[in-house]
Parts: structure tokens; sequence; C-alpha cells
């Protein structure tokens, strides 16, 4: 992955502290989204051919991405380019702001690209209409075949620059591809941006694979796979694709997470009918049992500053989630409500747990504190599972299957969104069914 | 008035009608006990009388009556046949989240395997491994059909 993106030179040319008359409060729905122009990034004419890169369209198809990621968020509302005033040149090097406001854009993003000597070089500038200025700028090198992904760092810098917080799009989704009748399923890894592009098996589908997630620095997988019929949990290296079984335990590993600082992995082990949390460690392979109870204890997931483990237990009769130090003492029951609890995940910020819950047989995705107090539902449905915190903790991705026929006919599993404001709830474009999303950690930090 | 009189028979004649096919369903699913399935519909025989599968209740691994019954039979086909080797396949229904439906079936699988190995069959006769909800016999979204994907089944190996 590291030779995807060489960022050759970054250099911020300015970023303006100053007063913006412009803000998004992100902390609750937003049911007015901030019109925003996307100007398309001027293509300058020394640009040079590159390897299948339609050069002349390059300004315009980066500015739909950064559209495409804009109104996924719910957050603002790109209008429509046939509007727009100024050519792409002059009003990236100063807008007038008043034509601009004129059809209603409070933001406008501008930019110019040089495509030479296989290298791209691109710079972009964020303007506030309302005060008349440049919020922030920058510009960047890389290798053309990037240019997606500049795109999405461009989404990213803007977002920051107006919600205050880390943005989202530089960054990848790994999940189960799908396909063939429910009953005979054929499951592969499947990797793709944020956005549904670039998609890439990683399995070929001739075994049973579950539950992939990404480690840390997004270079490992952690998942399980019923290679051989034996179902362990593996280790895989996205770049050179080498996998390995995690441990040597006697009989099924399942359930896997890394540890925050990526050395570690924490998972089930299931013996004589009984499974437990462990931990090994992947330097030293060194293993740990965590939990040593007679109830099913599963779906184990570090809190970001590795000293807690969430997960969920059947010890009082029925599944619900707990939290215990990471060492397995303190061993906490945070869920009491009606209904029953399971896949607790820990926000990246620390602060809140997403889980899911069954009750009366629905299914529903929430968010609670640590604690298990505010316990939120976000969204309901028939079923669906697994939510996975997107870096900057402010959306989750999970899946939902739908009800099936008598034939097993009408069966889909699809991947969803929804912000934990419980606002914005949309389904992810996958090639294929799928299921089990893990969301990565932004790519160019 | 006139009109929340009939406004009522609607309702009554909504509700008898809701009545009706409950009675219905209730009776298409009466291979349902509790909620373990008791019918036949999906089961294999490892050899003539002796059933290859028992059914569970959600969320549970505890033996009916009827899946001891099944067990003592695979338990008396084994002892005659020494040299066979099985593996106990458990599964889950689809009502469930996925990692600890892994773990349920394997809680399943190992409860039919105790229940052998307390007939006289050796463990070593016997592995486990378990599916979750990922192999479903019926894919059906019915209480039906996840009654009789609630299951462990023991399969000859050699």
């Amino acid at each position: 992955m590291k030779k995807i993106l060489i960022i050759l030179f970054f250099k911020l040319f300015l970023i303006n502290k100053s007063f913006a008359l412009i803000e998004i409060d992100i902390t609750r729905g937003n049911l007015d989204p901030l019109p925003i122009a996307v100007s398309p990034l001027h293509v300058d004419i020394k640009s040079e051919n590159y390897e299948g890169i339609k050069i002349k369209k390059l300004g315009e198809d980066i500015s739909k991405i950064i559209e495409v990621n804009f109104r996924a968020t719910g957050l603002f509302n790109p209008l429509k380019k046939d509007a727009f005033v100024q050519k792409p040149d002059i009003a990236h090097l100063k807008p007038r702001f008043e034509d601009w406001r004129l059809i209603k854009a409070q933001a406008l993003v501008t930019g110019k690209l040089l495509v030479k000597d296989g290298k791209l070089k691109v710079e972009f500038r964020l303007w506030d209409l309302a005060a008349a200025k440049e919020m922030t700028a920058l510009a960047f090198t890389t290798t053309p075949s990037n240019w997606r992904r500049v795109a999405h760092i461009i989404s990213d810098k803007i977002y920051e620059r107006l919600t205050g917080e880390e943005g989202y799009f530089d960054t990848r989704i790994i999940y189960v591809a799908e396909s063939g009748p429910k009953n005979q399923r054929v499951k592969k890894l499947a990797i793709m941006d944020q956005d549904g592009a670039n998609t890439k098996y990683l399995t070929l589908g001739n075994e049973l694979v579950l539950t992939p997630r990404f480690n840390p620095t997004n270079q490992m997988v952690t998942y399980m796979s019923y290679f051989r019929n034996m179902p362990r949990v593996y280790l895989l290296d996205i770049e050179t694709g080498t996998q390995e079984v995690v441990g040597n335990f006697p009989g099924m590993t399942f359930a896997p997470r890394f540890s925050p600082d990526g050395k570690k992995i924490v998972m089930s082990f299931a013996k004589d009918g009984n499974s437990d949390i462990y931990t090994m460690d992947l330097d030293s392979r060194v293993v740990e049992r965590i939990t040593d109870h007679s109830s099913i204890d599963t779906s184990p997931s570090f809190s970001p500053d590795g000293k807690f483990i969430a997960f969920n237990s059947d010890r009082s009769g029925l599944q619900q989630i707990y939290v215990m130090r990471s060492d397995g003492s303190g061993v906490k029951r945070i869920t009491f409500g009606n209904g029953i609890y399971g896949t607790p995940v820990w926000s990246p910020r620390g602060d809140l747990i997403a889980f899911t819950k069954m009750r009366k047989g629905r299914f529903y995705i929430g968010v609670m504190r640590i604690d298990g107090s505010g316990e939120r539902l976000l969204t309901e449905n028939y079923y669906q599972e697994a939510p996975s915190w997107s870096p900057n903790g402010r959306v989750l991705v999970f899946y939902r299957e739908t009800k099936s026929g008598s034939k097993g006919e009408g069966f889909s599993a699809k991947l969803w969104s929804i912000d934990i404001t419980g606002y914005n709830e949309r389904r992810l474009q996958t090639a294929t069914d799928a299921s089990d999303p893990s969301w990565s950690s932004l790519l160019s930090k | 008035m006139i009109f929340n009189k009939n406004l009522k028979n609607i309702l009554l004649v909504i509700f008898a009608t809701l009545i009706l096919s409950a009675c219905s369903t209730a009776q298409k699913s009466g291979n349902i006990d509790g909620d373990v399935y008791t019918g036949k519909e999906t089961v294999k025989y490892l050899a003539s009388g002796v059933p290859d599968r028992i059914f569970f209740a959600t969320n549970k691994s505890s033996l009916t009556t009827a899946s001891r019954a099944t067990l003592r039979k695979q338990a008396t086909y084994l002892r005659k046949n020494k040299n066979l080797s099985v593996t106990i396949e458990g599964h889950a229904d689809e009502r469930g989240t996925r990692e600890y439906n892994l773990a349920l079936g394997e809680r399943r699988a190992n409860a039919a395997r105790d229940y052998l190995m307390t007939y006289g069959i050796s463990g070593k006769r016997i592995s486990v491994i378990s599916y979750g909800k990922e192999k479903p016999v019926n894919p059906a979204s019915t209480p039906l059909a996840w009654s009789q994907n609630r299951r462990s089944v023991t399969v000859k190996v050699n």
C-alpha cells in the first residue's frame, strides 16, 4: 500500500486562521446542508498525457469525486455546475465573490493541476464567499495514478476546515463480498475505496472467510477463514498477499481484532463448547487467556488507549455487553436495557461504544457511553449488525440483510452507513453483495 | 357515531382475519414444539432408523428428550461400527450476530458430542466444527426455517 501514495512534495501555502463566517456544526443532524460550489480544477495546457488517464477531463473528474464525498456527508449541498459563473482558472486566481453569492453558494472550491514529467501537481483553495476571503489552500505533488486519492485528500482538508473535525474520505473499507444462493454463499475478502471505487478481491472464494479487520496502519488484516475446514483466525499482509494462521490453537478461533498499537490480536477461542477471549502478541507469539468463564465470551474490542476491552457474553443468560481491563480484571456488565446486545465496538475517540441490539425480532445499530448510559438507537431493521467506525468517530458502517422467501429468494446483504446523530442513512455502493465491513484509518496522515 | 360503529365492525373483521391467519400458520408449523423443530423434513439418516441431526431452541444448546433419543441411536450405531469416526457440525439460525452464532454452533455441537461420550463413544472418534449461521439448510426467513437451521448434524468422516 506504501507505493500507492508517495507524496513527493507537500506544502502548506497558507492556513487562514482568522474568523470565518461559515462553519458547520456536526454534533446534531444537519437539515440545512451548506451550499458549496466545487469548480472543476483548471487543467494546465502544458499537461502531458499519462497512461490511461484522460488528462483533459481530470480537473472535472476530481471535482466530481469531491462533490460525491460532500453530498454523502449530508452536511454539504454541492451546487450544479451549469450555474457556475466563472471559468475555473480565473476563479482560482480570485473569485468574483458577489457573482458566486448570487447562485447562493456559501463556499467555493477552486484549483488547478499540471501533469508533467510523470508527476501530478495539484493545488486548491477554499473560499469563504460571505467573508470574501480565502480560508485554506494547499499544493502537493504525487503520481498521476493517485488522482482519485488527490480528490479524497482535498475533500478531507475542506471537511476539516469547515467542520473542525478530521475527515474520512481518504480511507478504504475491507469487507466480505458475497455471491450465490443463500444456502451456498461464496464469500471473498474484498477491499475498496470508501466511495466504492477500486474494488479488489483478496481471496478467491474457495473457502469461507468472515470478519476482516484492519490493523492501525492499514497494511495488515486479521480475519477468520475455514481454510482446510479448520476455522481459524488469520493474518494477511495486503501488500505481499502472505497469509498465516494466528497462534496454534487446538480448535476454532474467531472474532479477531487488533489492539490499538497493532501489536496484539484479541479474539475468541472455542473449546469443549466454551468460548473465551485470548490475546496473542504478534512479535513474541505469547498467548494470554483474558477471560475464563463457562459462558460464551466473544466479539472483543479494545478501547483506543488499549486499557480496556469491551465484549459480549451470555453469562447472565442472554448476550449482554461487558467491559473489563485489558488483563481481564474488573469485568463489569454495562447493558441492562430490554433486549439482547452484541458486537460492541469502541469509538476511535474513546467516548462511545457502538453495538447491535436485538429486541422483539428487530435489529438495531446504536451507540452508548462506555459505562452503558445514554443509549441511542440509530437505525432499526429486519437484520443488521457489525458496526465499524469512520476514523473520525462520526459515521458508522454496518451490513444489513433482507428477509428472504421460501426458497431463499429476495435475500441480499448490503453495506450501509449512518451518522451517529441518527441522520444520513445511506447505502454504500459495492460491486457484489457485502457484509462484515471494517473501515480503515486515514491513509495519509 | 354511525361512523364509529362501522369502524368498530371493520376492526372486528380485521381482527377475525388476523386470528384466522394466525391459526393457519400455526397449523403449517405444527412440527415445532416450543420453538424446537420436531419434524423429519430436513433429516437424513446415518443408517436405517438413525437420524443424523438434532434441533435446538433459540439461543439454547440444551438437549430435548427427542434429541437425547436420537443421540442414543447414534451411540448404538457408533458402538456397532467401531472404525467409524464422525464430525458433528453445529449450526445457528440467521437471527443472531455472526460471531456469537459461531460460538453457539460450537456449543451445540459439543452438547451432542458430550452426550455421545456419556454413552461410551470415545471423544477421539468425534470432532466438532461450528458453521454458525453460515450454512442454513432452509434458506427461508420463517420461524419454521430457523427451527430447522438450529441444529447439530453428525456426519460420517470415513
